[in-house]
């Protein structure tokens, strides 16, 4: 191809022209798959703006009138200001359980030496596996043991722990990867082992810690299930609880139930947002190569 | 062995001993429950237990052949999951890896479906395949396939496909998210040196890129296993697992068994059946790709 | 971040966490606890515990356990280490609630419900089939002491609903519904004439096939002989059984059913309805509130599915619907009988069936009830209920035929395949259950 442009002004031309069109197409589908993403969420927000009887009949981009009051009635009916505190104190204290128990374990499987690594390793792997379907009654039971029913700290260890198979398994595979010498030479310097890892190693693997961070908090933040067995009083109960108000047994009031799932889903995508800058700055910016 | 040795090795062991302590109290107990409880014939309620030893498992391998059908239904969404939808996945990291204009965008709104809840979901799927009103059909009928439209839901040929595709669609978010940090690890200077060289973007992808990544694709492709055969509330949300038995799956069974019939101990020996196939697939993935490493 | 930031991180946690602890607070004698589902009634009862303290200055607590799998699930889990508060409900079929019996968790009310009071007893005020869901007949299969475990706080039946506008849009009389098979199938004949589509029913979820299946299994054979299958001695490959089985063959080719109904879920096929894309449709009373909030305008009647035969009646599923129990093993048992008396007496009745547009337990709140209401609760009369058979069927048989149904109605088997199938099913259970009792 390069023979045919001999001159080399019409040689950038032709690599621009063929940077513009590549960079169209592929932005023709980035927008297309963008587009399926987008509509339920579209969808979700004009409902949220319709009333019961419009939600499944009028089919508008917008509806002509919306009801924007219908965020107003969410919010109190479903009590989201309390509910909003609770989750937010859970899913910091999960997330930060997680990322720290989950990366000082994938750092020890990865790097350190103890007696039944590897066996403890596929053991716990293991858990992801197994869907306990019955384990509900027994995680009762054991909760009621430890007299850990209805507290907050019995509904976040059993959440840390059933993220730490995924944490572990996620960060020892970032860290079994990452280059080895800066620690050595920190060693070197006569640095502890939990030195290295804080300061090190963690830093290095802050792509995956971001990403094991997103799952967690979008897990913790959709949790309702083990809130409904774990937890009794209402002042205890996460943002979840706050949707089961428009979902009744027959009835389920489409609007508002909308409204509430914009509400709750908007600080996730926040955070996301947020933590998606340390998946870009990732290894690069820290510059540690070789 | 020498002080510091010990000393070494207990310092070591520090590290797992949090996620050791956690997983000992609350995995643990509640896995032994399960498996004690499997080889009963408790209904989840009563007081009273009668051991059936292995009796359940029995059944199970020998009389259910439901089950096995179930097994095989995740099987084939697995297999579509695994292909299209992390393939799906990996292009699209790889495109938003790239210096592109609003890459930002693009990667908040991928991760849209996994964050949005399955009522919206199961609402929007179920409109999309309706037989009458659906959007699929209709879109069919304005580009002159109308021959095509059918209920896609409840079509026996299409009801697992019509699935699959929900979930795959719902999914592509997690892989995506994951092969990004992963492509993201990757060195930049590779890159430039490879270019420098005169290297296309495939030979690129091929010889640096893909290497690299293989320990990425092998956790992704592992949490993909896991994650669609123990699909189960997108099959409640649209199909409840049928027509007929077309689309159940293995939890949509063990969870039947447990509630709708009452046979916890039996739901118990699904589970654990179940379990260790997964458990087994995953050891099987793990072992290829360290052969797949080695080479 | 700096040791000391992490430090700082963890008390902090600590603090949060333990503030948490310290919730568990001694209940006393006057305040009742109640565990409930119904999100929908969440406000109404807040509102009727708020009544009942300043009336007899008893608290009670309403706790929210939503949706009804986990509720179930958390009465199963609680059971297990006797934390079950004062009130709650056995969600599920009646075996269940004979193990929760049996477990000592569920107190009898038969004495409370029988005791004479001004105004007669508490029984007489419950319409005729409310109680029967929670009782048990002497000599029952699970051998439980004849009693009424339970009391409902409405009643429902589950029956055929018809579109008027679109009845006389097809040139059809609106206030003459099908009494009979062949009618039905000639007026749905006449419907897709002018381009209106049929019957719209839930049957991704199976218990409405099984609903229907049942009505119909009923009005050909008779009970004695629908009761006697279930008994093992009549087979499923009988006649009557394979009729029952063909009606839904028949569903299917005149292309009656809705094109996709037999995997819908109930919101997709109450839209269907509410929204005029179908002239009948298969639901229980809980189904007017529904479409009230959807299609304010719906103009539809209640009936009876219509008769395969005449020569027995046609009953519905129905009765007694959400029903609520009292801790055995409560201390405050009599404050929560006394709870439940009042509950389910007439004011209050009314005012949890206005509320919710719900049929009221209570025979005396019928009061001013919508005309589709009215019509329903008209026929509570023709109802029964799998929790009223004498004997039951094994749920491994029962979803069997239900997911064979769904098969014929998607034309992949025929009715005689499916009688086979699920005759088979029926004789691996038996033959288990032969084993089981040496």
């Amino acid at each position: 191809m390069k023979d045919i442009f001999v001159s080399p002004g019409s040689e950038v031309n032709y690599e621009i022209a063929k940077k513009t069109t590549a960079s169209f197409f592929i932005h023709a589908l980035l927008i297309l798959v963008s587009l399926t993403c987008l509509f339920p969420l579209w969808w979700a927000f004009a409902s949220s703006l319709k009333t019961q009887q419009t939600v499944f009949t009028d089919l508008s981009f917008f509806p002509k009138h919306p009801h924007w009051e219908n965020y107003a009635a969410a919010w109190t009916q479903a009590d989201f200001g309390l509910y909003f505190l609770n989750s937010l104190i859970y899913t910091t204290a999960v997330v930060a359980g997680v990322l720290f128990i989950a990366s000082l374990g994938a750092y020890a499987f990865s790097r350190l030496r103890f007696p039944g690594k590897n066996i403890l390793f596929l053991v716990i792997i293991s858990t992801m596996m197994i869907p306990i379907p019955g384990s509900f009654i027994a995680l009762y039971v054991l909760l009621n043991k430890l007299h850990l029913i209805n507290t907050r700290l019995g509904y976040i260890l059993p959440q840390i722990n059933g993220q730490l198979a995924l944490g572990i398994f996620l960060l020892k595979t970032f860290f079994d990867d990452l280059p080895k010498e800066l620690e050595d030479s920190a060693r070197m310097d006569g640095c502890g082992r939990f030195r290295i890892y804080w300061n090190i190693a963690l830093p290095l693997a802050r792509p995956a810690i971001a990403v094991l961070a997103i799952f967690t908090i979008l897990a913790v933040w959709n949790e309702y299930l083990l809130a409904m067995l774990v937890l009794g009083d209402k002042s205890l109960m996460p943002l979840q609880r706050g949707l089961m108000v428009f979902q009744g047994a027959h009835v389920t009031q489409y609007p508002l139930l909308m409204a509430g799932i914009v509400i709750t889903v908007l600080p996730v995508l926040a955070v996301y947002l947020a933590l998606q800058k340390y998946i870009i700055k990732g290894i690069t910016t820290a510059a540690v190569q070789g | 062995m020498s002080y510091f040795k010990a000393r070494k090795i207990i310092g070591d062991t520090i590290f797992i001993l949090p996620a050791f302590l956690l997983f000992f109290t609350f995995s643990l107990y509640p896995f032994f429950k399960v498996f004690e409880l499997s080889a009963t014939d408790w209904d989840g309620i009563s007081r009273s237990v009668q051991w059936v030893g292995l009796a359940n498992f029995k059944d199970l391998l020998t009389e259910n052949p439901t089950f096995w059908l179930s097994m095989r239904n995740a099987f084939y969404i697995t297999f579509l999951a695994l292909t299209a939808q992390n393939l799906a996945a990996l292009f699209l990291a790889w495109l938003c890896d790239r210096d592109i204009k609003g890459g930002n965008v693009y990667r908040v709104i991928f991760y849209l479906p996994p964050v949005l809840s399955g009522i919206v979901v199961g609402l929007i799927w179920n409109w999309i395949y309706d037989g009458n009103y659906g959007l699929l059909n209709h879109f069919l009928s304005f580009i002159g396939l109308g021959d095509l439209s059918r209920a896609w839901l409840s079509n026996r040929k299409t009801a697992l496909t019509a699935v699959a595709v929900i979930h795959m669609w719902k999914g592509f978010g997690w892989g995506f998210v994951i092969l990004l940090a992963g492509l993201q690890s990757i060195p930049r200077e590779l890159y430039e040196a490879a270019r420098v060289d005169g290297a296309n973007g495939w030979v690129v992808f091929k010889n640096i890129t893909a290497p690299l990544m293989i320990p990425v694709f092998i956790l992704v492709s592992i949490l993909t296993i896991l994650g669609t055969m123990q699909i189960f509330d997108i099959i409640i949300a649209t199909t409840g697992g049928g027509p007929g038995y077309h689309t159940e799956v293995p939890i949509t069974r063990i969870v039947s068994t447990m509630i709708a019939s009452s046979q916890f101990g039996y739901a118990c020996a699904m589970g654990v059946l179940f379990g260790l196939i997964l458990l087994a697939l995953s050891m099987i993935q793990i072992q290829v790709s360290k052969r797949v490493r080695q080479v | 971040m700096s040791y000391v930031c992490v430090r700082g991180f963890i008390i902090l946690l600590f603090v949060v966490l333990v503030s948490g602890c310290g919730s568990l607070d001694k209940k006393d004698l006057n305040t009742v606890t109640v565990w409930h589902w119904m999100s929908d009634r969440e406000s109404v009862f807040q509102a009727l515990a708020n009544r009942f303290e300043n009336e007899t200055h008893i608290k009670v607590k309403f706790e929210l356990y939503a949706p009804s799998e986990s509720y179930a699930q958390k009465v199963k889990a609680a059971a297990q280490t006797d934390t079950l508060p004062d009130i709650f409900a056995v969600l599920g079929e009646k075996r269940d609630l004979a193990s929760f019996i049996k477990s000592g968790a569920v107190a009898d009310l038969t004495g409370a419900l029988n005791k004479p009071e001004d105004g007669g007893t508490w029984k007489s005020q419950f319409f005729e089939k409310a109680l029967a869901v929670n009782e048990f007949l002497p000599d029952n299969e699970y051998g439980i002491k004849a009693g009424i475990y339970g009391v409902s706080i409405d009643v429902a039946a589950i029956q055929m609903l018809y579109n008027r506008k679109l009845y006389r849009k097809a040139g059809l009389d609106p206030d003459k519904p099908p009494q009979t098979w062949e009618e039905f199938l000639e007026h749905c004949k006449t419907l897709k004439e002018n381009g209106i589509p049929c019957f719209v029913g839930y049957f991704g979820e199976i218990w409405a096939i099984d609903a229907l299946a049942s009505n119909y299994a009923m009005n050909l054979m008779g009970e004695d002989k629908y009761f006697k299958t279930f008994e093992g001695k009549v087979p499923y490959t009988d006649p009557d059984w394979v009729r029952v089985l063909s009606l839904f063959k028949e569903l299917a080719d005149e292309r009656i059913l809705v094109d996709g109904a037999v995997t819908m879920v109930s919101k997709s096929a109450e839209q269907t309805f509410a929204n005029e894309r179908a002239a009948y449709t298969f639901n229980g009373s809980w189904c007017v509130h529904v479409y009230k909030g959807m299609n304010p305008d719906l103009d539809y009647g209640a009936m009876l599915p219509p008769r395969l035969s005449k020569e027995h009646p046609m009953k519905v599923w129905g009765g007694g619907a959400s029903s609520f129990v009292v801790n055995d093993q409560s201390f405050r048992r009599a404050n929560a009988i006394q709870f439940l008396k009042w509950l389910t007496k007439e004011k209050q009745q009314s005012t949890l069936a206005a509320e919710t547009e719900n049929l009221p337990a209570n025979k005396k709140s019928l009061g001013k009830l919508s005309k589709v209401l009215a019509e329903f609760a008209d026929d509570i009369r023709y109802t029964t209920h799998p929790n009223v058979f004498p004997v039951h069927e094994d749920p491994e048989v029962t979803v069997a035929l239900d997911k064979g149904i769904q098969s014929i109605l998607i034309g992949e088997k025929t009715p005689e395949q499916i009688a086979q199938a699920v005759q088979r099913v029926k004789e691996k259970v038996m033959k288990k259950s032969h084993q089981g009792q040496p």
